[in-house]
């Protein structure tokens, strides 16, 4: 905002910057600014009336108030800039930082995970921080999946939430139906479409179904957009997740339409269910029934499922296919003159995206018990994506801590819900200007060299290379 | 045939108002290599800048509705410009030199933030409008079936056709036209020249915001509602035509949105209505695999 050419421009006609005139000048243009931008749209609320006319009513009083903030704001605002000095292009990884964090990554990770798995029993008679502890963890494990396409291969995907709902209503509409399968007869008809019931067993057998079929949207999606990068590739995976929501809302005689499904079957502890019946697991262990032990299988499920997401990161990095990965996303074109095969890549990255997202979709489904296409719009992807870019896009700790700030934020804001997306949007700016490569820090490559190699032209002899 | 002569009028009609947003997608992408994301709220903004204007220009009295009209449009214009204006020096100058991904992400952001703006300062509930324009003409009429050109439609039509004239002018022959086609080209090289690239960026912006506007108080008026969520799916159907007609290209962009309204009328009319956006993202996704530069675009040569 402040680079010295702007500055310098802008004051040539006034004062120095940092005099007291500029500052005022300054202030007034924007409140002038903001007094021209809010007057209609702050000043006079319409309303559809009772008869169907409109009706409006005037509220100078906000008006003036936000007027008088933007001016105030941004006297502040410059005072800040010119008592912090000029401002100087920040380093993409700080180095203080960069070492900082990775010493505190050592003692940090452990910690959450211990943290993590004592949350249920240090708040077990707090619903309410449990239900919050499996929210944040929900996103920790989209944000990790995420983290695959966006942070390993550098595949800006816009539309990760479709993989979501493919993974829901995979669950949904199995886990109500039954597993169909194929019956084979000596009789005609000689092949009949039977549907086996799961009972019990339905979350452990429909878990990785769900993950098999979303992975398999992830290739549908990832053959149309192999030729696309950036901004286009962004359009239309945004594109291809607003076709399944649409999709799944007007397909009303599978999906229930914008009713969606209800009473999608709860998860069961490998087959024994959670319920205040005789073989259910408080009969059978002797204890009394709570309804708060399925909260605690649920945020334990939750818990294994993100740690696998994260332990297989971890693992495919080190593979040649997560080095791969990582080279897409440096340079996509010295990856292919070093005979990488892109398609593959990525492929394989957009696939086990969609995977994991479809085993959280599953999951989402037996927690809620009930699915719509609304938990499946456009500001979910973009939720988790800010919790990628946030996190350091890359960065497993830093996604981690993102998607807790991110939740644990908007369960601050609770009481003004419809400020929510003012602040998400506003913060998601104030990020990009501020630290466009996250707040955490940026996950350098997992293979480089030692030490810079010295190359010139006096070590190359002619013949020998 | 009389419904299909129907239906292209409605067509046509509502590929106008596409163009116009798709015109400030295209200026943009162009100039600075982002895809607007918020430029969709921009055209909601437009709208309801429109919709106030226009309500208390009438409780101020005035009845003659050509008058009302035009200054709803200039009101309009004038101040969704000053948000297309604002929006560039907020989310996008300061990413200029940022990674590849930054201003997206912005644009994102910012979208996010206008569209939540309108909810909280004028409420979520549909707004509707009494019909303002009303009347029209028969053009034929055959076994009781009457194809109709009304006049909000005939309005629409001239007013995006004398847009697009002064529009093309102002690219073709004007001084600011000049520097914008010098920034297009290459921006440092242009700076170089003593053109302000800064002032260049944010005169597309302003342009594009004013064509939106327009666009936004024609929908008010054809449409006769307008709610806050609007600018998403209309963005995102104006970023298909600008792609469709080929990036960066002006008169694709018209040419995009024409198609799209009439792709989109007629899917309504003659399959079904609910999978009009499908079909619409559809065509955005085959497009992009089929004929990625688009119908009038440049190949883009990719330097290493």
């Amino acid at each position: 905002m402040a680079r010295p050419t702007d500055t310098a421009r802008e004051s040539k006609a006034a004062a120095a910057p940092g005099s007291a005139a500029f500052i005022l000048k300054k202030s007034f243009i924007s409140a002038f600014v903001a007094l021209v931008l809010f007057s209609l749209m702050i000043g006079v609320r319409t309303e559809a009336g009772p008869a169907g006319q409109l009706i409006y009513w005037t509220r100078f009083g906000d008006l003036a108030a936000l007027v008088a903030a933007v001016f105030f704001g941004s006297i502040a605002i410059e005072l800040i800039r010119g008592w912090l000095g000029p401002s100087r292009r920040v380093s993409l990884v700080p180095e203080a930082l960069s070492s900082r964090l990775s010493g505190l990554q050592r003692f940090l990770a452990p910690a959450l995970l211990v943290f993590a798995l004592l949350v249920p029993v240090i708040f077990y008679e707090q619903r309410y921080m449990l239900d919050l502890g499996i929210l944040v963890l929900t996103y920790v494990m989209l944000g990790w999946g995420l983290n695959i396409v966006v942070g390993l291969a550098g595949l800006l995907d816009l539309g990760y939430v479709a993989f979501y709902a493919v993974g829901a209503y995979a669950y949904a509409l199995l886990a109500q139906n039954g597993l169909p399968f194929l019956e084979f007869s000596t009789t005609s008809p000689f092949v009949s479409i039977q549907f086996l019931d799961l009972g019990n067993w339905a979350f452990w057998v429909l878990l990785p179904i769900s993950g098999i079929l979303a992975a398999f949207w992830g290739m549908l999606l990832g053959f149309p957009v192999l030729r696309l990068k950036g901004d286009y590739l962004a359009i239309v995976t945004l594109a291809f997740g607003e076709i399944i929501r649409l999709v799944l809302l007007n397909w009303q005689n599978v999906t229930g339409g914008p009713n969606g499904i209800t009473g999608v079957p709860r998860p069961s502890l490998f087959g024994i269910p959670l319920t205040n019946t005789d073989d259910g697991l408080a009969t059978r262990l002797g204890i009394e029934f709570s309804a708060t032990h399925r909260v605690v299988l649920l945020f334990y499920l939750i818990l294994a499922l993100a740690l696998l997401t994260n332990w297989v990161t971890i693992r495919l990095r080190r593979l040649p296919i997560g080095r791969a990965w990582e080279a897409l996303r440096e340079d996509e074109v010295a990856c292919r003159s070093l005979g990488i095969n892109t398609t593959t890549t990525k492929l394989t990255a957009f696939a086990t995206g969609a995977m994991f997202g479809g085993f959280a979709g599953a999951f989402f489904a037996t927690r809620q018990g009930f699915i719509s296409p609304e938990s499946f719009t456009f500001q979910e992807s973009a939720l988790v994506l800010a919790i990628v870019v946030l996190g350091g896009m890359g960065s497993q700790l830093g996604v981690a801590l993102a998607a807790l700030a991110m939740i644990g934020g908007f369960e601050l804001f609770r009481g003004l819900e419809q400020f929510r997306m003012l602040v998400f949007g506003g913060a998601m700016v104030l990020l990009m200007i501020w630290r466009p490569r996250g707040l955490i820090g940026h996950r350098a490559p997992s293979v480089y060299l030692e030490k810079p190699t010295e190359i010139s032209s006096a070590m190359v002899k002619e013949g020998h290379g | 045939m009389d419904y299909f002569a129907q239906q292209l009028i409605n067509g046509l009609v509502l590929g106008s108002i596409y163009g116009l947003i798709a015109i400030g997608y295209t200026m943009v992408y162009g100039i600075v290599g982002m895809i607007n994301f918020a430029h969709g709220d921009i055209f909601m903004i437009g709208g309801f800048i429109a919709l106030i204007a226009f309500l208390l220009l009438v409780s101020l009295g005035l009845t003659f509705v050509p008058v009302i009209l035009l200054l709803v449009l200039l009101v309009s214009m004038a101040v969704t410009a000053l948000y297309g204006w604002t929006v560039e020096r907020i989310a996008y100058r300061p990413l200029r030199q940022s990674f590849r991904l930054a201003p997206m992400l912005s644009a994102i952001g910012m979208s996010f933030v206008l569209s939540n703006y309108a909810q909280v300062a004028q409420g979520a509930r549909v707004k509707p409008v009494p019909p303002v324009i009303t009347g029209g003409y028969t053009l034929f009429e055959n076994d009781g079936f009457v194809v109709r050109l009304s006049n909000i439609q005939i309005i629409v039509v001239v007013t995006t056709v004398i847009l697009l004239a002064i529009f093309s002018w102002l690219v073709a022959r004007t001084r600011l036209g000049r520097d914008m086609r010098a920034c297009e080209q290459d921006q440092t090289m242009a700076a170089l020249l003593g053109v302000d690239v800064d002032r260049t960026i944010s005169m597309t912006f302003v342009i594009g915001a004013a064509l939106a506007a327009v666009a936004g108080m024609m929908y008010l008026l054809y449409y006769g509602v307008i709610d806050f969520f609007m600018g998403f799916i209309a963005g995102i159907k104006a970023f298909t035509a600008a792609v469709l007609g080929g990036i960066g290209s002006l008169p694709g962009a018209m040419l995009g949105g024409l198609l799209i309204g009439l792709i989109e009328t007629f899917w309504s009319a003659y399959f079904s209505s609910e999978y009009k956006d499908v079909a619409a993202f559809s065509i955005l996704i085959v497009v992009l695999i089929f004929l990625p530069t688009g119908l009038l675009g440049r190949p883009e040569v990719e330097k290493v």
